[in-house]
């Protein structure tokens, strides 16, 4: 967890890594979710939300390269009321609106809190990018990498930031292996040997309840937050 | 001054958001008025000279110690375009985070505090200048050099154009920043006697209309 502390001396918070809002109430639990064009990070947080709404106040901010897709694709499917949902406009880079310049993603969190706030959790998802784009540690407290067996089973070997250092791998559409002639198996023994012990998670989100893993480990992160 | 301090300030990898607008070159690209190194530079000339002029002189200003809320009501006179305004607030906003992590102050805090959601971005630049140690000129070249080099980075986006034909560019117009940062730096130290009206008014019509039309496009790469 990070849980930096305000370099402010007065006035409204300067930064907002800290763990406590102005007012001094604990702030929400802030989970990142990157990964490539495709790989399912949008339809993980539909997911997260429909099986997570009921148990804990969350939003969601999303990072589209350029448009309000992922936004919009999270309206239609009516996961959370409109007002939980933020769309932040990236100019062409969202690693750089995660990482190097985490202005307007932490503008849009804010606000979320105090606008539909409290919160408990809120979902900042990447707009689909590259193996390279993480979080800030100055925007998110953990961070979830999304890959799929069908955008190549060499991704694990090949390693790279998001693959490495994510506090949770996804590996998403298991249900495709066959078909795409990914072998899980060696997925795993690669991503257990880029991770050390880092954890990763195979789902399919065609079955039934495919998100429960990940939704799992959300749930273990937002108690180590609250308690 | 500190030169230091403003190569810092005036760093384009500076993390205050400038990276998501494209101050109006997606818009005239879209319209088919920039499509190269010659008509990038036709526009960043007419943008220096309007907004960039009016941006730093209420830079300048506000380095000068003139009230922060009469620069942002005069800003917004300045800013016919509703959407080139809210962008405006959310670029200030963004500028005072980095700014107060920076270079802290008393003045930074007092800003953030009478303007919660943002007061516009010259005048939160200017007033970041005073607590970096710089001076009315150092903020007006902050806010003029911003004005060209936004659209210049975002045009090698846009259209893929030779990234070295874009510096070009800048380095062409690199004398007509000097001149327009003397204009502006003038009118601020006289707006500090006779008040906001002493400073430029200068406006580009199409700048304003083609980001209201941006403003409403589906796709973008850019929010402005």
């Amino acid at each position: 967890m990070h849980l930096g502390h305000s370099l402010s001396h007065g006035g409204p918070d300067a930064v907002s890594a800290g763990a406590r809002r102005p007012d001094g109430a604990r702030r929400a639990l802030r989970i990142g979710l990157g990964g490539p064009v495709g790989s399912g990070k949008t339809a993980t947080v539909a997911a997260l939300c429909r099986i997570l709404r009921d148990e804990v106040s969350l939003a969601v901010v999303t990072n589209d390269i350029y448009t309000r897709e992922d936004a919009e694709f999270l309206l239609r499917e009516a996961v959370l009321p409109p007002e939980r949902i933020t769309a932040v406009e990236t100019g062409a880079c969202p690693h750089t609106a995660i990482r190097d310049d985490i202005s307007a993603n932490l503008e849009a969190v804010e606000d979320l809190e105090d606008e539909v706030g409290p919160l408990d959790l809120i979902l900042v998802e990447s707009g689909g990018d590259n193996l390279t784009a993480t979080f800030s540690k100055g925007l998110v407290d953990a961070q979830i990498f999304v890959i799929d067996v069908a955008g190549g089973d060499d991704i694990p070997r090949k390693g790279g930031p998001g693959v490495t250092t994510a506090d949770l791998l996804v590996v998403n559409k298991t249900d495709l292996a066959p078909h795409v002639g990914s072998d899980l198996a060696r997925m795993a023994a690669d991503a257990r040997a880029q991770r050390a012990h880092l954890p990763v998670v195979f789902q399919s989100l065609r079955g039934e309840d495919g998100v429960r893993d990940v939704a799992a480990w959300v749930r273990e992160r937002l108690a180590a937050w609250t308690a | 001054m500190s030169r230091g301090a403003l190569l810092v300030l005036a760093d384009g990898r500076f993390p205050a958001g400038g990276h998501a607008h494209s101050g109006g070159a997606e818009a005239a690209v879209g319209a088919g008025r920039v499509t190269g190194a010659a008509s990038l530079e036709d526009f960043c000339r007419g943008r220096l000279h309007t907004t960039g002029l009016v941006a730093a002189a209420v830079a300048a200003a506000a380095a000068l110690g003139v009230d922060p809320g009469e620069l942002d009501a005069a800003a917004d006179a300045r800013t016919p375009s509703p959407a080139l305004r809210t962008a405006a607030r959310r670029l200030g906003r963004q500028l005072l985070r980095a700014a107060r992590v920076a270079w802290p102050s008393g003045e930074l805090d007092a800003l953030a505090g009478r303007f919660p959601k943002g007061a516009h971005q010259p005048v939160v630049l200017g007033v970041t200048a005073r607590a970096a140690g710089l001076g009315p000129a150092d903020a007006a070249y902050c806010a003029a050099y911003e004005s060209v080099s936004g659209p210049a980075s975002a045009t090698v986006r846009l259209l893929g154009l030779d990234p070295f034909d874009a510096t070009g560019v800048l380095a062409r117009l690199a004398p007509e920043v000097d001149a327009v940062v003397s204009r502006a730096v003038g009118a601020a130290r006289g707006a500090v006697g006779e008040g906001v009206d002493a400073l430029p008014a200068a406006s580009a019509p199409l700048l304003e209309v083609g980001a209201e039309a941006h403003a409403g496009w589906a796709v973008r790469l850019f929010a402005t």
